[in-house]
């Protein structure tokens, strides 16, 4: 019965969605207040549906009821209770129902905040909102039912890749939602703008925050999943250019870029079409990761649903969505004049660099993750495309942009003095490559990559630094007074960076100066890796509610001191069946120690396959990032930022 | 006219999507549907004669299951009931312990009762190879020596039902 009104509670969300998408439309284009005033309500009514018809599968869920087709497929009675409601979004079903309730959470929350928006403006807003909608809903209900029955009954369902049974994972898809469907907010203030033929500052100050909380859940969703790669994976690595990982980078990359030049356009009142069509770009990489995990037109380990069917239907509705606002684009960019102009040196350019590479970074992206796909279609030949093609592709375009990182905040709007710019920040400069060498000299040779990502590591950090240290006059009086009422917005940016520049530090840590050691290791055997000592103790069975396992005891000793016991796992589940790993990690400040324990010998059952390794700095890559978000969420609580907050000139130094 | 870069970009992407849909990446040819068994000649738990070879399952008329297993696979435990019950209702089942010990092997049979029409030991895994079993349990679906379905992980009822009974309709005519 639940089941059922879930259902129904879907198909009444899909026809108010058609409602707030058609007719305060057209009242917003003849002026018919009584059409307009319905969006509103529209969007709070597809929200409350939604809601009801997440929960009944949710509910589905919580009771495994087996008679629910989805539930039978992903669910097991023998589950924690996490992974049975997680196994709710786990899927290809629950996770589009997922999203369409996402998105009208979203609707309703820019129906809400944006009460103040112009009234036309805000009718289109919610309008195109709704027609994504629309394109959710019927594709749930046309091709993806969660709530198909199933029958004859089955006594037990199938059980969730045990992969995705971990609490990382349980939370990295929400997260990870919340920021693809966040940009959907962003792209219909972009197409509404287009309808009205008006980007200004106000256009501007509106998209922001809405793009920040997007950029703010997009990056702790996709660190949410590659840290759950590093500890689950048991490789001892964190990113794998897999066309998964890669659809939710593009977005990511996009939206960041987005973030700057929105800046732009409210402070100087220019860039207008290029931050529109950034807009539309950032959302249609959602809808196109979204149709790269779902359609099967690629092979990945997250691929959990995959049809060629459901694969039309979505390229049909993003031809219609991307297609559209392109074209609506390309008929009414001209409408948006630029105001400001500035000088090939000034804050505005260095953004435009900003801009321009992370978006060439994003289509590098994208070439490469779809060119086993245009290879396949043209020739026929099988290939993949892997890291050492996107490290270096996308290192490349790194190095500029973290030099252009460091200089940016220092620079002057309109123009800016190169002399002074490169006077001030000439010591903070010189102390990286100092660095940079010194770190050379001391690994003896090496990698040379290592030093140079150490060097703009620290030149972002320091530079940013320096120039927040400028800002608040550190050194003077009252410091404290100064550092308390910088503006949030500007406190997010420096930390934003900041996060950023400690990234760079532990990616270069990780990547360059970790070691590993693959080998046989019998009970009592002891081995030597980063400056710690690691004892293979002994092997237990041990039993968990849907695995059992293998558990292995290694003693951890540094200097003769005894440190700590690590113990991984190797576990079978029962049902899907499958073997994982579950990796042991130490961590530190420096490093972490990573233990993962793989196949006993045949003949004697004292002798494991165990790996080790040893990840410098790893600490330090989600240090920074959780400094990233920490950043943009203190920019998000700016008050310039609250809609409907009198708007007051802000002096940009 | 530099407006259209975009929405030109977009065009061949998505007709480059939609060729790629027809396309199925992850369609490899390793799996040998609708080929004959690969030849091989196993000997019986314990390394005495009375295991069997392709050529006794090329000799049977009728649909026969070919079930890959072992004893120190947990799964095969959970899938060791419904075997019994195929058993039951008149499926022929050969049995190959793969990479087991003979004495563990004997020892899962004599408790669990033995669902297998013939049971052969395959020590060093070089037929599973040959058959690509990815890991136990696996089991396939012959008929004429032809090899018709192959399941990976343990089969239970719902899998039956769905997918085996279709097929063994399907070339059963």
């Amino acid at each position: 019965m639940i089941v059922e009104a879930g259902h129904f509670a879907l198909i009444l969300a899909c026809f108010l969605a058609i409602i707030q998408g058609t007719l305060p439309l057209y009242g917003a284009m003849r002026n018919r207040g009584r059409l307009m005033a319905l969006s509103a309500p529209a969007a709070y009514g597809q929200f409350f549906f939604v809601s009801i018809s997440f929960g009944a599968l949710i509910y589905a869920f919580i009771v495994s009821d087996f008679s629910v087709a989805n539930v039978a497929r992903n669910s097991h009675t023998l589950k924690p209770m996490l992974y049975k409601i997680a196994a709710a979004w786990g899927n290809h079903e629950g996770s589009i129902l997922f999203w369409a309730f996402i998105l009208s959470f979203y609707g309703a929350a820019v129906a809400y905040f944006g009460r103040k928006l112009p009234r036309t403006f805000y009718v289109r807003v919610l309008g195109i909102q709704a027609l994504v909608g629309v394109g959710f809903y019927l594709f749930l209900l046309l091709t993806s039912n969660p709530f198909e029955r199933l029958f004859p009954l089955p006594m037990e369902g199938n059980g969730l890749n045990p992969l995705l049974q971990d609490p990382g994972l349980a939370f990295h898809p929400p997260l990870l939602y919340m920021g693809y469907v966040g940009l959907s907010v962003t792209f219909s203030f972009a197409v509404g703008a287009l309808i009205e033929g008006r980007v200004d500052a106000a256009w501007a100050r509106w998209v922001r925050p809405w793009t920040l909380l997007a950029w703010c859940f997009l990056t702790s969703g996709i660190t949410l999943g590659s840290w759950w790669a590093y500890y689950e994976l048991g490789w001892g690595g964190w990113w794998f250019w897999d066309p998964v990982e890669n659809a939710s980078f593009m977005p990511w990359l996009v939206a960041t870029g987005l973030l700057h030049s929105a800046i732009v356009v409210e402070k100087r009142d220019t860039l207008k079409a290029w931050t529109i069509l950034l807009a539309i770009i950032a959302f249609s990489f959602s809808l196109l990761g979204t149709f790269i995990v779902r359609s099967g037109v690629l092979t990945s380990v997250h691929a959990f649903a995959t049809d060629p069917e459901r694969g039309v239907f979505i390229l049909l509705f993003l031809f219609i969505v991307i297609g559209g606002s392109l074209l609506l684009f390309a008929l009414r960019a001209d409408k948006l004049q630029p105001g400001g102009l500035f000088a090939p040196i000034s804050r505005e350019s260095m953004l435009v660099v900003n801009n321009l590479l992370l978006s060439v970074a994003a289509l590098v992206v994208l070439f490469g993750t779809l060119y086993p796909l245009l290879r396949d279609a043209l020739t026929g030949d099988k290939i993949t495309v892997g890291p050492p093609f996107f490290n270096l592709a996308f290192g490349f375009l790194m190095i500029p942009l973290l030099l252009v990182m460091g200089l940016g905040p220092s620079t002057n709007w309109k123009r800016a003095d190169l002399i002074g710019l490169t006077s001030r920040l000439k010591f903070v400069f010189a102390a990286a490559v100092v660095a940079s060498l010194a770190h050379f000299y001391i690994a003896g040779g090496g990698d040379m990559m290592a030093a140079v990502w150490l060097g703009l590591g620290l030149w972002v950090f320091l530079s940013t630094f320096y120039e927040w240290a400028e800002r608040v006059k550190l050194f003077k009086s009252d410091a404290m007074k100064r550092i308390l009422r910088q503006p949030r917005a500007s406190v997010g940016m420096s930390l934003g960076h900041l996060g950023m520049g400690i990234v760079v530090i532990g990616m270069a840590g990780s990547a360059f100066w970790g070691t590993e050691d693959q080998s046989i290791m019998t009970y009592g055997d002891s081995q030597e890796i980063g400056g710690y000592e690691v004892r293979f103790n002994s092997t237990d069975g041990v039993s968990g509610p849907n695995y059992s396992a293998v558990r292995a005891s290694f003693d951890v000793r540094k200097n003769g001191r005894e440190i700590t016991t690590l113990e991984p796992e190797a576990r079978t589940y029962f049902a899907p069946p499958m073997p994982t790993t579950e990796a042991a990690i130490y961590s530190t400040f420096m490093g972490d120690l990573f233990v993962v324990i793989g196949e006993a010998n045949n003949k004697a059952y004292d002798q494991w396959a165990v790996r080790l390794y040893y990840k410098p700095l790893q600490i330090w890559l989600w240090g920074g990032v959780a400094i990233m978000v920490i950043g943009g969420l203190i920019s998000l609580s700016d008050r310039r930022f609250r809609l409907g907050a009198v708007t007051r000139r802000q002096k940009d130094e | 006219m530099n407006k259209f870069i975009p929405l030109a970009i977009f065009c061949a992407i998505a007709i480059a999507l939609y060729v790629g849909l027809s396309l199925n990446p992850s369609n490899i040819p390793s799996v040998l549907i609708n080929d004959p068994v690969p030849e091989f000649a196993l000997p019986a738990v314990g390394g005495e004669e009375g295991g069997f070879s392709s050529a006794d399952l090329a000799a049977e008329d009728g649909v026969v299951l070919v079930n890959f297993f072992a004893s120190w696979c947990m799964p095969c435990y959970v899938e060791h009931p419904f075997l019994m019950e195929l058993k039951k209702r008149g499926y022929k089942i050969y049995g190959v312990a793969y990479k087991d010990k003979s004495w563990d092997t004997n020892g899962f049979i004599k408790e669990r009762g033995n669902p297998y029409y013939k049971l052969a030991a395959d020590n060093k895994g070089r037929v599973a190879i040959d058959f690509g079993v990815y890991g136990v349990p696996e089991t396939y679906v012959i008929k004429n020596g032809i090899i018709r379905y192959k399941h990976a992980g343990p089969i239970q009822e719902m899998d039956f039902e769905d997918k085996v009974i279709p097929i063994i309709e399907s070339v059963d005519k």
